[in-house]
């Protein structure tokens, strides 16, 4: 088997006393759609957050295509192929939908030191930025400011803007985190489209979602991977089931 | 900017128009004081421009802007003190010494956020203050009179009070036309992205401080043109002109003006210096009515002068 595109091995975060990331190990086959799920607390944030760049791991190795980036900086990772949404919508607010994908795509086309040139009148970067747009359905929005979009509008931006990047690997951290039933209902649409070109690495706490779309699954209690594999072991699994009391029916509802 | 019509481009023209014809009114009306007066307008106002856009295109709160103002000047007042007359030399050397002292500034000080970047920056630029108070071989805390303007030859003459004015609205004016290229260019996208969002534009993959670095560096320069200017308006430089009040000055014009507006500061300079001459003029308890003025303008003109008129236009 050829290596996978991304390997986690013995991650290890500590806050204080409390171990966040417990000598996690993950692997990520090239095409796959992996999602990582666990109750609140469990550390699902945190793991995201070291996978780009934003926080460093005590210990322990990320390999993306064979290369060791533990400890690349953000932004040279967004370089290498690495692409994120964010839990709590992160955007440029105070620009337009355009220019939010138009700097996206901007930042992988090579260094942004050129002074003179107006940089919304460059017919590459608002190509692009259009096509990213096209992919998540925005792009009769583009003219307007991101401050003005709706939640699930901001929601599928941030999907075009890490679209824009052309990742390898997408991470997505609760992309459907405080959408409607429809809304949540197209990302999920949007996401089997995206699957195909990209392998993603989901972070979600919709299970419906998570189980229609996942190939693998990962599950983290307390900072540790107790299970790792596909959506029906998953459900089947009494670990899972175990940690998941209380909210034992999220899972099982869909045997 | 968009080429459309509206209250802030017409403004932005008016006052334009009226700053280039100024001298034939103070030349047929015969007074020279409204000349000498505007041509320290327009050297501050060019300060005010260089520090808008770091403070308003790039969110960098800079309290230590007057330090360039000192730094011009010293590289005109010193080299002229030491012989070397010729604006040829003088200016590269000023813009030249405004571009290192930003380099190693803003590498130390842009580590920091915030309410730390502005204390930061004014540390810097009082310490800057000390040691030309403490230069006893050019006047110290007395300052330096400059006995003779740059000399650029044959090409223009300093001395000629119409021909300084307008070397120095020529400098203010293509200083402003630089950076309006310079905020809608891919530069100028990343730098304002970092202001709205430093995360995201981490995660899509730019190296923050490299983008600001450089930002601060080009302000930083821009402001050292106008401390050049400054000493040769005075004919002299003191360490006053770096003194903490003198940055937050340059900092009220922006507020005033408008952050993140091409011309905003351009217009708080005007607004600034002028109600500073006339309030003076009235009493000499001028800056008690300045102040409530100011507040006024912060707490409800929001995007100040400039602010208001694009609200104007939106009706």
């Amino acid at each position: 088997m050829a290596d996978p595109l991304l390997r986690v091995e013995n991650l290890v975060r500590r806050f204080g006393g409390i171990v966040a990331t417990d000598h996690v190990s993950l692997d990520v086959a090239q095409g796959e759609l992996h999602a990582i799920i666990g109750p609140n607390g469990a550390g699902k944030t945190t793991l995201i957050s070291q996978l780009t760049g934003h926080l460093t791991p005590d210990s322990g190795s990320i390999y993306l295509g064979g290369r060791d980036i533990s400890h690349l900086a953000a932004y040279r990772r967004s370089a290498l192929g690495l692409a994120r949404s964010f839990q709590i919508t992160s955007l440029l607010l105070d620009f337009t939908v355009a220019d939010n994908v138009a700097l996206a795509a901007q930042a992988h086309a090579g260094h942004s030191f050129s002074f003179w040139r107006n940089a919304r009148k460059e017919s590459g970067l608002r190509m692009a930025a259009q096509a990213a747009l096209e992919r998540v359905g925005l792009a009769h929005r583009a003219g307007v400011l991101v401050s003005r979009l709706s939640h699930g509008e901001q929601r599928e931006l941030e999907l075009a803007v890490a679209l824009a990047t052309k990742p390898q690997l997408l991470l997505l951290d609760e992309p459907m985190a405080g959408l409607g039933v429809t809304e949540s209902a197209r990302m999920v649409k949007l996401l089997q489209e995206l699957r195909k070109e990209v392998t993603i690495v989901l972070v979600e706490h919709d299970m419906d979602a998570v189980f229609a779309l996942a190939d693998r699954i990962s599950v983290l209690v307390y900072g540790r991977v107790i299970a790792s594999d596909v959506p029906s072991a998953i459900r089947q699994n009494e670990d899972v089931k175990r940690a998941y009391l209380g909210d034992q029916q999220v899972v099982t509802a869909h045997v | 900017m968009k080429d459309k019509l509206n209250a802030r481009n017409l403004v932005s023209a008016l006052l334009v128009a009226g700053l280039l014809l100024l001298p034939l009114y103070s030349q047929a009306s015969g007074n020279v004081f409204v000349l000498t007066l505007f041509t320290r307008i327009v050297i501050l106002a060019l300060a005010a421009v260089s520090l808008n856009l770091i403070m308003g295109y790039g969110g960098m709160m800079s309290f230590g802007h007057a330090a360039y103002l000192g730094i011009g000047g010293y590289a005109v007042g010193i080299l002229a003190q030491e012989g070397f007359g010729s604006g040829f030399l003088q200016f590269p050397v000023a813009l030249a010494a405004s571009a290192i002292y930003a380099l190693v500034i803003g590498a130390l000080s842009l580590r920091t956020r915030g309410v730390y970047f502005i204390m930061i920056t004014l540390a810097f630029a009082q310490m800057a203050y000390y040691v030309a108070s403490g230069l006893a071989r050019y006047g110290g805390d007395d300052g330096l009179t400059v006995y003779k303007r740059s000399d650029f030859g044959g090409l223009i003459n300093l001395s000629s009070r119409t021909q300084f004015y307008y070397l120095c609205l020529a400098c203010l004016l293509g200083v402003v036309f630089l950076i309006w290229r310079i905020v809608n260019s891919r530069f100028g996208m990343v730098v304002q992205g970092l202001r709205s969002n430093e995360a995201r534009m981490q995660a899509i993959g730019f190296p923050a401080t490299r983008y600001r670095l450089v930002c601060f560096v080009i302000s930083g320069t821009m402001c050292g043109l106008a401390g050049a200017m400054l000493a040769n308006n005075t004919d002299f430089v003191s360490p006053a002109v770096m003194y903490w009040t003198r940055s937050g000055d340059l900092m009220v014009m922006v507020i005033l003006g408008g952050m993140g507006v091409l011309f905003g500061p351009v217009v708080g300079a005007v607004a600034y210096l002028l109600l500073e001459e006339l309030l003076s003029q009235v009493t000499e308890y001028w800056a008690l009515i300045m102040g409530p003025l100011l507040l006024l303008v912060v707490l409800f003109a929001r995007g100040g002068i400039m602010g208001l008129l694009g609200r104007l236009n939106r009706g």
